[in-house]
């Protein structure tokens, strides 16, 4: 076991640990973000840079503090490690950075987005970001793909963190879509026009932390916040038969997969559940379903178990009031 | 005369043939370090003679070789990385190509002191002419049992492969280039495990330039202390500086370091001076990605020193007044060059190579290069120099490889010393963006 000192909370995990781990088992306000890593996926993290912190002391026997941020999501914790997350004024300057690469090719159609309310890249720019944007080049875009018959990929929107690249390889036996190209020109694609057809494909579409893998089943039909989930299971052969149905009415309108207070899917289901089962026949109904992290989506909902984040105060402490005889631009320069 | 170490023999006639190279000593280390030392020994010899990484980071070979994980008691590997790649450097492909033994020679002595029996070189794939030259003499290696099974009836078995590259820049680094080593798609690995560990195939590996390794053989046969000697303070040795640009000589010369930046910029015995008899308005002392630098700091530090080629004496005055030596690609530019244009093309090059799996890197290099090319086509605003600077700023040091800092120090740089060139582009988009319009220090009087 290894004790190392988070944000000034101490705290004991096993000695094989990442720093984020260690700040999970904290909880609360101090979490911090993740884009890309994914605990159930072995070897994914360390490529969005979200969770950049500041090592101030390396290890109880070399308490050197480490030159540069270091990504918390892979970096193993050491005895007597201090780290500083919401403490440090330069892992906050350099996450509003990092918000900032992620949006520059987002195409932040959010308005017509299926996942928002549930996004990851949302709810990481509305705690991080700024308001205002300052790229003015043309932002890359392609075309919309059709990979199988349940999911659609919408790459403008796609910020590369390779969760279902690691979820094909390691639930599926044949991975068949991968990363093409290079640099900022980097895409999701099959190669050859193909089709991800496999019995566990749509788990895709939950661990995209955006709207660049939707199911088509529930594409366009409901904003996710006006959608009631609800617990609900039954005797699959092939996977856990464990889900979350979205009802909208009486009508399921979407089945997934649950997920915990970080957005990671607990346990992985097939195709069938997800995408054939539809109606309440189907499904054995646990009771209501519990939304562990503060979004949009837990408004107007069982919000009971939710957490306020600390950063809703920030966000209202930093409207200044708006003058309105200037014109609208240098509103937002008296603003900034 | 300087001393010559790596390039003593370039011009021989036939140095690239087996028979040549060993009737001018080669093959000696070998013979020397398998017979009648313990690899330890080896390494003991490397780490004396002060050694240090020519690929650009100048970490200590010997250190780096004492890392290598010896307890797993899982194979070892040595890889060569001759992917060299960087703007204006290209050293390591005159040695391979004149020398081809001499880095043939250093890998069997490497692969012994570290223990491994399999060995690869990583050679950048648009260098398929050297690849031929190499394979060439490593087959007369094997024929004359200079690798193989049982090396000179030494007991020690070596296999040394050559391997192209894809055409990546980014499969220069270390972890990059074992991914691509493997078959895969060349993305750095995060750190740690750093490769003495868990390198190719998840074993102990060693990533070694070209011209640390070519430079072993000799300090097997010479000593360490004796290597240590050559050179000034912690920059010992002689290194290969390719010299490019404006000058009156351009190519590889082989310098002992420690010597004063002017006198290999004019003396005769190397650059010559610039070309046309122009002068000289800035220097990149390193390869593309170190910090360029004005001719007068380039010259002399801040606090009036001579400045040298080593290590130290670049990086004088941190990287506010200071430069790198970085892999020795030293590119000249007189009085008639663009800095913005050089910026956008050096922007424009790390835009193409980054990998796009992180961010910072992915995102930034892309918008760097998009904001200097509307500076440099007329279109920029004053703003974008602060832009620029904060951009560079946010993807230091915050991505998974140097390709970061790599792409952000050049521009970064460009701006600290040559702000002033930014503006007038700004300013007079009209005559900046004529054919061969370039900054003039009578400009300054204007544009105030």
């Amino acid at each position: 076991m290894a004790t190392i000192t988070f944000d000034g909370i101490e705290v004991e995990v096993p000695d094989n640990s990442t720093i984020l781990q260690a700040a999970r088992k904290i909880g609360g306000s101090v979490v911090p973000p993740a884009m890309c890593y994914y605990e159930p996926l072995k070897g994914s993290g360390g490529k969005c840079r979200a969770c950049l912190v500041k090592v101030t002391a390396g290890s109880a026997k070399d308490p050197r503090p480490m030159p540069k941020l270091v990504a918390s999501c892979i970096t193993p914790v050491q005895d007597g490690m201090i780290v500083e997350n919401t403490l440090n004024e330069e892992v906050l300057k350099t996450r509003k950075g990092i918000v900032e690469f992620l949006l520059i090719n987002h195409p932040l159609d959010c308005p017509i987005c299926d996942q928002a309310g549930e996004c990851d890249l949302q709810n990481f720019a509305f705690e991080h970001g700024t308001v205002a944007q300052r790229y003015e080049e043309e932002r890359r875009t392609y075309d919309m793909v059709d990979i199988g018959p349940y999911i659609k990929l919408h790459m403008n929107r796609c910020i590369l963190c390779y969760r279902c690249v690691y979820t094909a390889d390691q639930l599926t036996n044949k991975r068949v879509h991968g990363v093409l190209n290079r640099g900022d020109h980097s895409e999701i694609g099959t190669y050859i026009a193909n089709s991800i057809d496999n019995d566990f494909s749509g788990n895709v579409i939950d661990v995209c932390p955006v709207g660049a893998l939707t199911d088509k089943t529930f594409r366009f039909k409901n904003r996710v916040w006006f959608t009631k989930p609800v617990d609900a299971h039954r005797d699959c052969p092939t996977c856990s038969g464990k889900v979350v149905l979205w009802y909208r009415g009486a009508d399921v309108l979407r089945v997934t997969a649950r997920k915990n207070a970080y957005n990671e899917v607990e346990e992985f289901i097939c195709n069938t559940c997800r995408f054939d089962k539809k109606a309440t026949s189907d499904w054995v109904i646990d009771g209501p379903r519990k939304i562990d992290q503060a979004s949009v989506i837990s408004q107007n909902q069982y919000a009971q178990n939710t957490v306020i984040p600390a950063f809703t105060k920030t966000v209202t402490e930093g409207y200044t009031e708006v003058n309105d005889t200037l014109p609208e631009h240098k509103q937002l320069a008296a603003k900034n | 005369m300087a001393i010559k170490i790596l390039s003593e023999h370039f011009d021989t006639p036939g140095i690239e043939t087996l028979e040549v190279y060993r009737s001018k000593g080669g093959y000696r280390a070998v013979e020397k370090a398998l017979k009648t030392m313990s690899p330890d020994e080896v390494v003991e010899e490397v780490k004396k003679s002060g050694l240090r990484g020519r690929g650009g980071a100048g970490f200590p070979t010997g250190m780096k070789w004492s890392f290598i994980d010896k307890k797993s008691g899982n194979p070892r590997y040595l890889v060569c990385n001759a992917d060299e790649s960087e703007p204006g450097t290209f050293k390591d492909r005159h040695l391979m190509a004149k020398s081809p033994h001499s880095l043939v020679e250093g890998m069997i002595v490497s692969s012994y002191a570290l223990g491994a029996n399999l060995s690869y070189i990583y050679i950048r794939g648009e260098l398929l002419y050297v690849l031929r030259i190499l394979e060439k003499a490593i087959a007369e290696a094997y024929a004359a049992g200079l690798l193989g099974k049982n090396i000179m009836g030494t007991g020690y078995d070596l296999d040394l492969f050559v391997t192209p590259g894809g055409g990546a820049y980014i499969c220069g680094e270390e972890t990059a280039l074992i991914e691509s080593l493997e078959g895969k798609r060349g993305n750095p690995r995060n750190k740690p495990p750093f490769p003495a560990v868990k390198g190719l195939w998840q074993n102990p590996t060693v990533v070694n330039n070209v011209e640390t390794i070519a430079a072993v053989p000799w300090i097997v046969n010479n000593t360490g202390d004796e290597y240590a000697k050559i050179g000034i303070g912690r920059s010992t040795g002689t290194k290969l500086i390719s010299a490019c640009g404006h000058l009156n000589k351009p190519g590889v010369y082989e310098i002992e370091l420690g010597l004063p930046v002017e006198e290999f910029l004019y003396s005769d015995e190397y650059c010559g001076g610039i070309w046309k008899g122009r002068k000289l308005k800035a220097v990149v002392a390193g390869g593309s990605s170190v910090p360029i630098l004005p001719a007068e700091l380039i010259l002399k530090t801040v606090n009036g020193e001579n400045r040298l080629m080593s290590y130290e004496s670049l990086s004088d005055g941190g990287f506010a007044t200071g430069t790198m030596l970085g892999s020795g690609g030293f590119i000249a530019y007189d009085e008639t060059s663009c800095i913005v244009r050089n910026t956008w093309n050096f922007s424009r090059f790390y835009h193409h190579e980054s990998c796009g799996q992180c961010s910072p890197c992915r995102e930034g290099t892309g918008w760097m290069e998009k904001v200097l090319h509307r500076i440099e086509n007329g279109h920029g605003s004053m703003h974008d120099i602060d832009l620029l600077v904060d951009v560079a700023k946010k993807i230091e040091g915050n991505t998974i490889c140097p390709l970061g800092d790599a792409a952000a120090w050049p521009v970064a740089s460009a701006i600290r010393h040559f702000r002033h060139e930014f503006e007038w582009h700004i300013q007079h988009p009209a005559e900046a963006t004529k054919p061969g319009a370039v900054y003039k220090p009578e400009f300054a009087a204007v544009t105030a």
